[in-house]
């Protein structure tokens, strides 16, 4: 369809950004649609004519307690977004956070984004923690906060309206990674546990199925010399290649890129808090600094996804802030 | 160790470490090893933006957050070779001898 689009060019985003210039950090998105076992995106602007049988909306990376540049105010933009959420046409059946709600795992800042997604229409939210939300505790607070209902470190999954969705962990027991001999790859794991678990969750699953992934880190190797990929995704993805459509969602790279492989699709959402470089076009992937006030909120956004139906794929739409 | 080698084009002047400190900066700890005497206490100061940890590789120390100007100090007390990682950017190690 002429009106989808992998990623919003940059004269339209100049145009909304005119556009929505009094609704300041309030994101638009990317809305996600599957169609025949492919997710493609559009920007939200052409997304009131889709209709499907439900949608959600994935947000991540809030970093609530972030305040330096670029966004001296995560709180607000967060705030934004879940608003921006609330004004879509059709309320989605719920909401996904993959990860790094909080910045450095404080209370007050689980308190505050709990506070703010309260206020949300979809008063279903389903978690997954990044290793901001886990990094000091192993994930013991994360856990009791937002943990409920799941297995182990916090994996989950559930089933809605036919299409199985399953929150994977791939933050926890991190292992150090330089080339240095010691073991590690400095990528995400999931770990022996949880990939036995996954193994028998979709075991008596009919083929036909679509599943959703969501988690945290990359499930692809995106850029490990940053730490972007996985080490342990190839096997939780050989669980489910028998299926026909598989999504795989995730943060961590506060960017939007997309992947097919088969009958796989790969996407990463935007942070509602500040966006990261391209992979491999910074020293580091700190916070990109050198944005313009009036263009942070181009860079930032959330993810709303529409299921179509069982033969057909979901919808995405990755909409921005501006 | 000579830290010269160590700093880009997008870094803070750097301050000289002083003897048993390591600096973080640009998502690297600098020196990347250090080799110190039993008894000794080293002290890491973060100098990004971003926050970091110092975590040794099986939890004998771990610093908790360290935000932007945190320190941390641990005083290793016996012989023996710690190797460490920031828990948030894996990819950043280090290393402290302690003869």
């Amino acid at each position: 369809m002429s009106d989808k689009k992998k990623e919003i060019p940059e004269d339209q985003a100049m145009q909304r950004r005119s556009f929505l210039k009094c609704m300041a950090w309030a994101g638009a998105g990317v809305l996600w649609v599957m169609n025949a076992g492919v997710l493609s995106s559009c920007s939200l602007l052409h997304a009131g004519s889709r209709r499907g049988k439900f949608s959600f909306v994935q947000i991540s990376d809030s970093h609530i307690g972030f305040n330096k540049e670029p966004n001296p105010d995560a709180t607000k933009t967060f705030a934004e977004a879940v608003n921006h959420v609330n004004s879509l046409p059709e309320t989605p059946a719920f909401l996904i956070h993959t990860g790094d709600i909080s910045h450095l795992s404080k209370p007050e800042q689980f308190d505050t984004a709990a506070q703010i997604l309260k206020g949300a229409k979809s008063s279903q939210v389903y978690f997954t923690p990044g290793e901001h939300d886990t990094f000091s505790d192993d994930g013991k607070l994360y856990l009791e906060r937002f943990g409920k209902n799941t297995q182990g470190n916090g994996w989950q999954s559930f089933d809605y309206d036919g299409v199985h969705f399953i929150g994977l962990v791939n933050v926890l027991n991190l292992k150090q990674g330089s080339g240095t001999g010691l073991g590690g790859s400095g990528l995400g794991q999931l770990g022996q546990d949880q990939l036995a678990w996954l193994e028998k969750d979709v075991k008596g699953l009919s083929s036909s199925t679509p599943i959703v992934v969501f988690a945290h880190i990359p499930l692809w190797t995106i850029y490990p010399e940053w730490g972007w990929g996985t080490d342990d995704s190839a096997q939780a993805l050989s669980f489910l290649k028998r299926f026909g459509s598989i999504s795989v969602l995730n943060g961590h790279i506060h960017q939007v890129l997309q992947k097919v492989e088969g009958n796989v699709t790969f996407h990463t959402a935007r942070s509602t808090a500040f966006p990261q470089p391209a992979p491999g076009t910074a020293p580091s992937p700190g916070p990109l600094k050198d944005v313009p006030a009036d263009k942070v909120r181009t860079l930032l956004g959330l993810t709303e996804v529409t299921y179509v139906n069982n033969e057909t794929p979901l919808a995405l739409v990755d909409s921005t802030l501006a | 160790m000579n830290m010269s080698g160590t700093s880009t084009a997008n870094s803070k002047p750097r301050e000289s470490a002083a003897p048993n400190q390591v600096m973080i900066e640009n998502f690297s700890f600098a020196p990347a090893t250090i080799t110190v005497k039993a008894g000794t206490k080293v002290t890491w100061i973060n100098h990004d933006d971003v926050p970091h940890t110092v975590d040794e590789n099986d939890k004998r120390f771990r610093s908790g957050t360290m935000d932007t100007d945190d320190q941390y100090s641990y005083t290793f007390t016996s012989p023996g070779t710690f190797n460490y990682f920031c828990a948030l950017h894996p990819k950043m190690t280090g290393q402290v001898i302690v003869k």
